[in-house]
């Protein structure tokens, strides 16, 4: 188990390397200027090559990646262009915003997902079961920021009944939880569904309804445990999906958030900023996949011997 | 060979009619043809139904004096308290106007072609990236396999809307930086379909009778892999069109897309946003459905293409329920016949 | 014939699965009957309704599509389509239990086959969750599992193993009624003779009527008290075994037989069967076997499948013995 997880953490170190390099290739080519933006049209040429040399973004690609790589390492991401402070804190002041966005949206879709694909399921073709399909579809299709903005019209300023702005307490999380969290719900709903579909067709469901067993408990014990599989991927996959949806909804209710920050940094084309960002992203979300991992693990004991 | 090869074709065509035979019995799917064919059709509509530079107001004029009409069925006119005529647009503003008094209406008619295009175009970079690779990947295991499937970790492990934030930083908001992030990011979805097709494909015996008459891997990969994957693809892309269209407007509403004067679904969500507090909900409702029901068409009709390819043998498609009562009556005739 | 003696009669038992494409009659007027102690054999060839027959006295048949047209399974003297599904609960797993086909799916992969065996135990005996897995582990122990390896999985089991554990499932609670739906036909052949003997000794033990559901003429000899012949989801013929090995009359039956290798008689051709299992959507009018009979005649397009009594209990439905019963 141990080494299994080394194996993977081994396994990121490779794919990270790529996010870094590219990302940093990307930065390196662009063609506008942070300190000709920062100085404003007033700067002369000389100015702004003492800036740019100042930052040493005049040094040779390799150098700049190596310097770049080396202070990753060192956890050093650099000094914001704009705000003049080190990245890490401004990412760790805004994260946790983006981080609990991003769970309770997911944690959103897991429960309300799950039931209606089971009960979808194992009402297949019945009215629930069309209704739910049809709305599983349309939570998928319906744009979550548009689904936002919806809520901000209805229920802040039609209703006056929840703050449009912020994200401090309970009552401020209901609606941008509520406009991440739809699609997700839908997505999960729509893999618990055709999962379950497929378990309970299986030879092992008929063992256990032979044996005598409730229908609830073949579902629940014997139909579910198995289908779960699929249902922890999407679950994961939308916790990387909704990191970078948080943007949108961070957008649209004014919440202090990494993705908020990146598009207002994009703007000002603060590279050290967006660099790190999109890394500490990846980095996360690598780890999150490697939980998932490990969640199967736990789930299936075909998938756990092989982690010896 | 020329007459097994129209065979084949023969085979494919009748096989996209049974296709299309059971395609045409589902009411969601048909229910999102018919959506997507009139939202399409209002790229050629748009001059005519919704006039804009000559017209004021048009969907590319502003007036200011009629700014923030809301929705209505009526021509916009306005009276004196003698009940006389003394101005107004004359037109009728279903979905109202927006803050430089252009028509809503028009201006999404005439987003249309932009949204689908951006869109169409997306979707032709990434299948094209997807499929090369995926089949390459596949067919090739081993070394090219693992240095292809590592690059599609990467594009995996940056979320799309980041990867697109990046880009904008580098190469400046616009359509193009809109369209490159967009196609990057659904690369991989194609990539692993049409490797797993591929990989399963590649061990069977009409690849293998293929090789042993000597065709080449090019070949081997366009005339007999590639046609057999078709229906994942074909899911695939409607599914991967209605993801792009989203996406594309997700970051259009960022900032990423066009400068303002030109309309787009999604930058007229963003423009509606700074005037959704003061009341003006239709900026941002009309141009959201719109977007919301492309989507929702394009998934029906994916759904409805999933289906329709596959083979199996379909079960009367009705509730337990409904299924004893409708064959109580049936139970009764036959136990009673004897 | 007394009816109260017998532990399962099954009367023109019919089940009929509505699919899209039309309706496929996957179990037409079986009846049969078997006493305490019996065993009988259901032979046919793949798709010919054996495991539908199986699933259908267990009430498992899967619905939509599936559906129990008409007919009476009487099982101790009550006819298990009238129990309610809370009663046919407490029946399943308990007094008739079925050993499925194949190992490789019928067991949960996710649960401990410890736990697969005591959670028939729980379901049907008064025990509490620890004795349960005691007697599940004395259930392993005698379909020949060491206790050591009852908290594994499925997968680290071989398909011989699996099947063995499938068999303690079904035996645990004691059942007066075993089905068992081709047990060996996924197995290897020398696992084949082991799983078999076993199932033989466990049933004379525990004096356990059984349904062997099969198409190996074969392993009828070797465990069947009688026969029944399935085409395309008609019994064609019933009978002892002695007596339907020694005197087979249904031309199915007589094909079955011709088309087995007899290494005794070098120069005797192999006879299979000509033609193929009509599709079941479409079965023919008459009696489904004209179209790959030898003795086909018009009168057969006709055929209503009466069965006909030629002694001893021994039934056809074919119109070469119409009106020749005794």
């Amino acid at each position: 188990m141990h080494k299994y997880i080394l194996k993977r953490l081994l396994m990121m170190v490779p794919v990270l390397l790529g996010v870094i390099i590219i990302i940093f290739s990307l930065n390196y080519f662009m063609p506008a200027c942070p300190v000709a933006r920062r100085l404003g049209d007033a700067a002369t040429p000389d100015q702004i090559r003492q800036g740019r040399d100042e930052l040493g973004l005049n040094d040779p690609y390799v150098v700049q990646l190596g310097r770049f790589v080396g202070n990753i390492v060192r956890l050093d991401f650099g000094d914001s262009f704009h705000t003049g402070q080190p990245v890490t804190s401004e990412i760790a002041a805004r994260f946790p915003n983006t981080f609990q966005l991003a769970l309770f949206g997911v944690l959103l879709g897991l429960i309300i997902g799950i039931p209606l694909g089971i009960l979808s399921a194992t009402r297949q073709y019945s009215l629930f079961d069309s209704g739910a399909t049809f709305l599983g579809l349309l939570g998928a299709s319906i744009p979550n920021f548009w689904l936002g903005m919806m809520l901000i019209i209805v229920f802040s300023v039609n209703l006056g009944w929840l703050p449009a702005m912020g994200f401090d307490t309970p009552l401020h999380m209901i609606m941008p939880v509520t406009a991440i969290g739809t699609g997700s719900a839908a997505i999960i709903m729509r893999m618990t569904r055709s999962s379950m579909l497929e378990n309970i067709r299986q030879d092992y469901v008929r063992t256990a309804r032979a044996k005598g067993q409730s229908e609830r408990v073949v579902i629940f014990r014997h139909a579910l445990k198995n289908a779960l599989l699929p249902i922890i991927t999407v679950a994961g996959l939308q916790f990387g999906v909704l990191l970078g949806g948080a943007v949108l909804t961070e957008n649209i209710f004014t919440i202090i958030g990494l993705g908020r920050f990146m598009v207002d940094s994009m703007h000002r084309v603060d590279s050290p900023v967006i660099l790190s960002g999109v890394l500490f992203i990846a980095l996360i979300f690598s780890f999150v996949n490697l939980a998932v991992d490990l969640l199967y693990g736990f789930v299936d004991p075909r998938i756990r011997s092989q982690y010896k | 060979m020329q007459n097994t090869e129209t065979q084949q074709k023969r085979k494919k065509h009748s096989q996209f009619r049974e296709v299309w035979k059971r395609f045409k019995r589902n009411p969601i799917a048909m229910t999102g043809l018919v959506i997507i064919v009139l939202v399409a059709s209002l790229i050629p509509l748009a001059p005519v139904i919704a006039p804009g530079t000559d017209f004021d107001p048009g969907y590319d004029v502003q007036n200011l004096r009629y700014r923030f009409l809301p929705p209505s069925l009526q021509r916009h006119v306005i009276y004196d308290e003698n009940g006389n005529q003394i101005g107004g647009s004359g037109r009728i503003h279903i979905f109202g106007t927006d803050n430089f008094g252009r028509d809503v209406f028009g201006r999404i008619a005439h987003g249309a072609s932009t949204t689908l295009s951006v869109g169409f175009i997306v979707l032709a970079i990434a299948l094209t990236i997807g499929v090369v690779l995926g089949a390459i990947s596949g067919f090739y295991s081993g070394m090219t396999d693992n240095i292809i499937m590592r690059f599609i970790d990467i594009i995996l492990a940056v979320p799309n809307i980041l990867m697109a934030l990046a880009l904008g930083a580098v190469m400046g908001p616009g359509l193009t930086t809109i369209m490159i992030a967009v196609g990057i990011g659904a690369i991989p979805g194609y990539a692993r379909i049409v490797r797993a097709s591929v990989l399963s494909l590649r061990e069977q015996e009409f690849v293998e009778a293929a090789r042993s008459i000597g065709a080449n891997d090019f070949r081997i990969i366009r005339r007999h892999i590639l046609p057999n994957c078709i229906a994942p693809i074909i899911i695939e892309a409607t599914m991967g069109l209605a993801g792009a269209i989203l996406a594309a407007a997700a970051l259009s509403f960022l900032g990423l897309g066009m400068t303002p004067p030109s309309p787009e679904w999604g930058a007229m969500l963003s423009l509606g946003r700074d005037f959704m507090l003061a009341g003006e909900w239709h900026m941002t409702f009309f141009p959201g459905l719109f977007i919301a029901l492309m989507v929702f068409a394009l998934n029906m009709v994916g759904d409805g293409l999933r289906d329709a390819f596959d083979p199996r043998l379909r079960t009367a498609n009705i509730s337990k329920k409904k299924f004893l009562r409708q064959t109580a009556q049936m139970r009764r005739d036959l136990a009673g016949g004897e | 014939m007394a009816t109260a003696n017998h532990l399962l009669e099954v009367n023109d038992l019919t089940i009929h699965f509505l699919l899209e494409d039309g309706v496929v009659k996957a179990v037409n007027d079986l009846s049969f009957t078997l006493n305490a102690g019996e065993t009988i054999g259901i032979v046919g060839e793949t798709g010919a309704g054996k495991t539908t027959t199986a699933l259908g006295l267990m009430r498992l048949v899967q619905s939509p599509p599936g559906l129990v047209v008409k007919g009476e399974i009487n099982f101790e003297g009550q006819n298990l389509l009238d129990l309610s599904e809370n009663d046919m609960r407490k029946v399943r797993g308990n007094k008739i239990s079925m050993i499925f086909q194949d190992p490789m799916t019928s067991l949960n992969p996710v649960m401990p086959v410890r736990d697969q065996i005591a959670e028939v135990i729980l379901l049907h005996q008064n025990m509490s969750a620890k004795e349960a897995i005691v007697k599940a582990e004395e259930m392993l122990n005698l379909v020949g599992i060491r206790k050591e390896r009852s908290k594994e999985y499925p997968h680290q089991f071989s398909g011989g193993m699996r099947q063995r554990v499938g068999i303690a499932i079904a035996l645990a609670c004691n059942p007066t009624l075993l089905i068992a739906d081709e047990p060996t036909t996924a197995l290897d052949v020398t696992i084949q003779a082991q799983v078999l003997e076993l199932m033989k000794q466990l049933k004379q033990d525990l004096n356990t009527s059984m349904i062997m559901i099969t198409h190996d003429l074969g392993i009828v000899a070797d465990i069947c008290d009688k026969v029944a012949i399935m085409y395309a989801g008609t019994v064609v013929e019933l009978a002892d075994k002695v007596d339907l090995f020694k005197n087979p009359k249904h031309p199915y039956t007589v094909g079955l037989f011709g088309s087995i290798p007899d290494i005794t008689n070098d120069d005797d051709e192999l006879k299979p069967i000509k033609g193929a299992m009509p599709d079941p959507t479409d079965l023919p009018s008459g009696c489904p076997f004209r179209t790959r009979c030898d003795h086909v005649r018009d009168a057969c397009a006709a055929f209503n499948m009466q069965k006909t009594d030629v002694g001893n209990g021994h039934y056809v439905k074919c119109i070469l013995f119409e009106g020749k019963g005794v």
